[in-house]
């Protein structure tokens, strides 16, 4: 990489500093509403809970590594599959994913902040409180058998196990404000991304030369208003039912319990593409970096982001084959989940032609970039297989289907989130990340991952049912979950390198400078880490890649776009 | 170069860009509730029904609808400076709102002690008392809202530079009017 040289336009000179009494850096911390400080803690917050539900991974793992074992209580792992997914999606997900975007949007489009700072300071706390909600349950709660005990109805709770004959005490309560609140912190985090893409671009930042993050996060944020609304909608109905006696989900009184699985998936299933848009988004910015060539079919991209955030509305019941909904709905959702692939589709092609002729660089970001478009690829694929109707009937429910979604949210998002971590850390913290150590991480769980989600599916196809508490010998599965436990282990080996990474490269890491890639886009035109205000001077754009026009003043991306 | 760029575009004020989003995720958990209000149309197992129990709150409705008229006149007076004609379009807005709250409440007050309907009696009650009262409690935010923004303007805290905040909440104020629409078409018209 070419190492940082001094461009005209941009104010080197770090931002004074005075060392503050640790009780006002926290007090600062906790009051403050700078879009960066809030997109930290939402990263750190979401960590802090990727390793408690990872842990809650492995104890699974554990448990189900051998027939008949019993190293947890059948309760226990109940309530460990619930919180895992629970956890994973609204407490690891969605703020890891609102943090990067925090951080990034204004600085991408030249703001100084967000539209409005002080709702995302209040989206943040209301959905950290929601993580520290779900967890109290496992003091707080009654549960069951009295004692303290967590929410184990399942991440996406199906009625009527959650009425209030079948789940007494507060451990399901706990589950649905915790989601509610988190639904509540989404909207209003999403809400705010919006206004700032629309209302807060710098000087000649048209629609049309926004970065791609820029726009998947803006089609990501549109889709959570109409996803996670109704969820929160469904939790108020739900607790409607468990509090004042209404009967939604009472199929005593004629209520349905159908109805409560369309509500959770018609959230579900667009949750999937709100999760996997800001993946897309980094991989976007981080292959034209790493392969020194724009990214091919900028036009195309963006209509595919936008088409993938429609057609995501329409998929929904996909997961409700097994139900019986009758012929004419489920052809409808098997051609629309087939549809969904083609925007898909079109977004694989564009990134290899990306990386096609180009002079490509494999450091440990592009190298998770290429591990994720290969994986994203193969989770694509299993997607097409499910998505026929015949071939759920016989698979769904099982492992199989597990494994398909984790390779989505492992194999594409979770590593397509390493890679941003690798790219955007020398920008937040100003130090580069260790190289040696990345690749460490990069291998050791890029091989965990694919023994144990490789292996998954075929214990699926064996007949293997997810969330089975243990299972008897000579099925077939023994060999095969073992290994997928060994695999998991591995993952939480490479996790912890990479902490481990952050830590020591905060305080010995390479001096990183204002921009070590030698990219294009506007967060890297200011100080590493930027200043509260972000930009000394608000920039002016004259073209998608207004670095590339300050560095080559002579040939400018203007006057070819 | 410097001729070719562009003069920049005026973005649009971030309040109404705001509102427009919370609007949308708000017309979200609307349609679930309205979805699951027409699922269950003629489900309940026991009574009473619709028919018997429901009438077409008029008053109320004529109220409602008004108040958007009202809360117009108070947005456009306030854009022409002319502070004392906003104070009393928005004293109107306010009025005509609690109308509309007091017809809802002496409409639940007679369904509950007279016609014996709660939430928990059936289907009909646990949709219809859920999506009145979701669109009932955004009604009470908007007249909370109005209500502070009558006691700045009494006050003379409020001027044309709040022109477009006042707009802002006018937009909210609407949106719940266009549900009320909805809410009065599907329960009072459709489902009786």
């Amino acid at each position: 990489m070419s190492t940082t040289h001094a461009v005209e336009g941009i104010n080197e000179t770090p931002a004074t500093e005075q060392r503050l009494p640790p009780l006002n850096v926290v007090y600062e911390w906790l009051t403050t509403v700078d879009h960066k400080k809030i997109g930290l803690m939402y990263i750190a917050y979401a960590l802090f809970f990727l390793v408690i539900a990872g842990g809650e991974a492995i104890l699974m793992r554990i448990q189900l590594s051998m027939p008949n074992n019993h190293f947890v209580s059948p309760q226990v792992f109940n309530q460990l599959f619930t919180m895992h997914g629970t956890t994973m999606v609204f407490f690891v997900g969605m703020p890891i994913l609102f943090g990067f975007g925090n951080y990034l949007v204004p600085l991408m489009i030249g703001a100084r902040d967000m539209a409005f700072p002080r709702l995302n300071a209040f989206s943040f706390w209301i959905s950290a409180f929601a993580g520290f909600l779900l967890y109290f349950s496992y003091v707080g709660a009654s549960g069951l058998y009295a004692a303290g005990s967590a929410p184990d109805v399942g991440w996406f709770a199906y009625a009527p196990l959650t009425a209030r004959v079948f789940s007494p005490g507060h451990s399901t309560d706990y589950w649905t404000l915790a989601v509610f609140l988190s639904g509540v912190g989404s909207i209003g985090t999403a809400l705010n991304i919006v206004t700032t893409i629309i209302c807060m671009r710098c000087k000649g930042m048209k629609m049309s030369r926004m970065p791609l993050l820029v726009w998947l996060y803006l089609v990501m944020a549109n889709l959570v208003f109409v996803t996670v609304s109704p969820l929160t909608a469904a939790q108020i109905m739900l607790t409607l039912d468990r509090y004042l006696g209404a009967h939604f989900f009472d199929t005593q009184a004629g209520g349905s319990a159908v109805l409560w699985m369309h509500f959770f998936w018609i959230f579900g299933h667009p949750e999937v593409y709100v999760l996997v848009l800001p993946a897309f988004a980094f991989v976007n910015e981080i292959v034209p970096v790493f392969s020194r060539k724009a990214i091919f079919g900028y036009p195309a991209m963006v209509a595919a982001s936008v088409g993938i955030g429609f057609i995501s509305l329409s998929v929904w019941a996909h997961h409700m084959f097994t139900v019986g909904m009758g012929a004419a709905a489920n052809t409808f959702f098997v051609f629309a989940t087939m549809v969904i692939s083609v925007p898909t589709g079109i977004k694989i092609f564009n990134w290899l032609a990306t990386i096609w002729g180009g002079h490509v660089i494999f450091a440990t970001p592009m190298m998770f970039c290429v591990a994720f478009l290969f994986q994203f690829l193969i989770a694509g694929l299993t997607g097409i297989m499910l998505s026929a109707a015949p071939f759920d009937w016989q698979l769904g429910n099982s492992y199989f289907v597990v494994a398909h979604f984790h390779y989505v949210l492992v194999g594409a998002i979770l590593t397509a989130l390493f890679g941003a971590f690798y790219y955007w850390y020398p920008k937040i913290t100003g130090k580069m990340l260790s190289e040696a150590l990345g690749k460490w991480h990069f291998w050791l769980f890029i091989i965990g991952f694919h023994l144990t989600f490789d292996f998954m599916h075929i214990p699926g196809l064996l007949g293997m049912p997810r969330r089975i508490y243990t299972y008897e010998a000579g099925r077939g599965w023994d060999t095969l979950n073992f290994i997928v436990g060994v695999g998991s282990i591995l993952q939480a080996a490479g996790v912890l390198i990479f902490v481990f990474n952050m830590v020591r490269s905060y305080y010995k890491g390479k001096e990183a400078g204002h921009d070590p890639w030698d990219a294009w886009t506007l967060e890297w035109a200011t100080t590493s880490p930027p200043p509260a205000y972000n930009f000394a001077v608000l920039p002016t754009v004259k073209s998608r890649r207004p670095l590339w026009d300050l560095k080559h003043p002579e040939d400018p991306d203007s006057d070819y776009e | 170069m410097e001729s070719t760029l562009e003069t920049p575009c005026t973005l649009p004020y971030r309040g109404t860009v705001g509102m427009a989003c919370l609007i949308v995720a708000e017309s979200a958990i609307f349609i679930i509730f309205v979805v699951a209000y027409i699922f269950y149309i003629g489900k309940s197992l026991s009574g009473p029904t619709p028919a018997q129990v429901l009438e077409l709150p008029i008053l109320g409705t004529v109220c409602l609808l008004s108040s958007s008229i009202t809360v117009h006149f108070a947005v456009s007076t306030l854009r022409k400076n002319h502070l004392s004609s906003c104070t009393l379009w928005l004293a109107g807005t306010v009025l005509l709102g609690t109308i509309f709250l007091i017809t809802t409440a002496r409409e639940w007050y007679h369904l509950i002690h007279d016609k014996g309907l709660t939430i928990q009696t059936n289907l009909f009650g646990t949709t219809y008392y859920s999506l009145v009262g979701l669109h009932a409690t955004h009604v009470v935010v908007g007249l909370m809202m109005l209500s502070l923004v009558l006691g700045f303007s009494v006050f003379g805290l409020v001027n044309e530079e709040h022109s477009e905040k006042l707009e802002t909440l006018s937009l909210y104020w609407h949106f719940v009017d266009a549900v009320w629409v909805v809410v009065f078409t599907v329960v009072y018209v459709l489902g009786r």
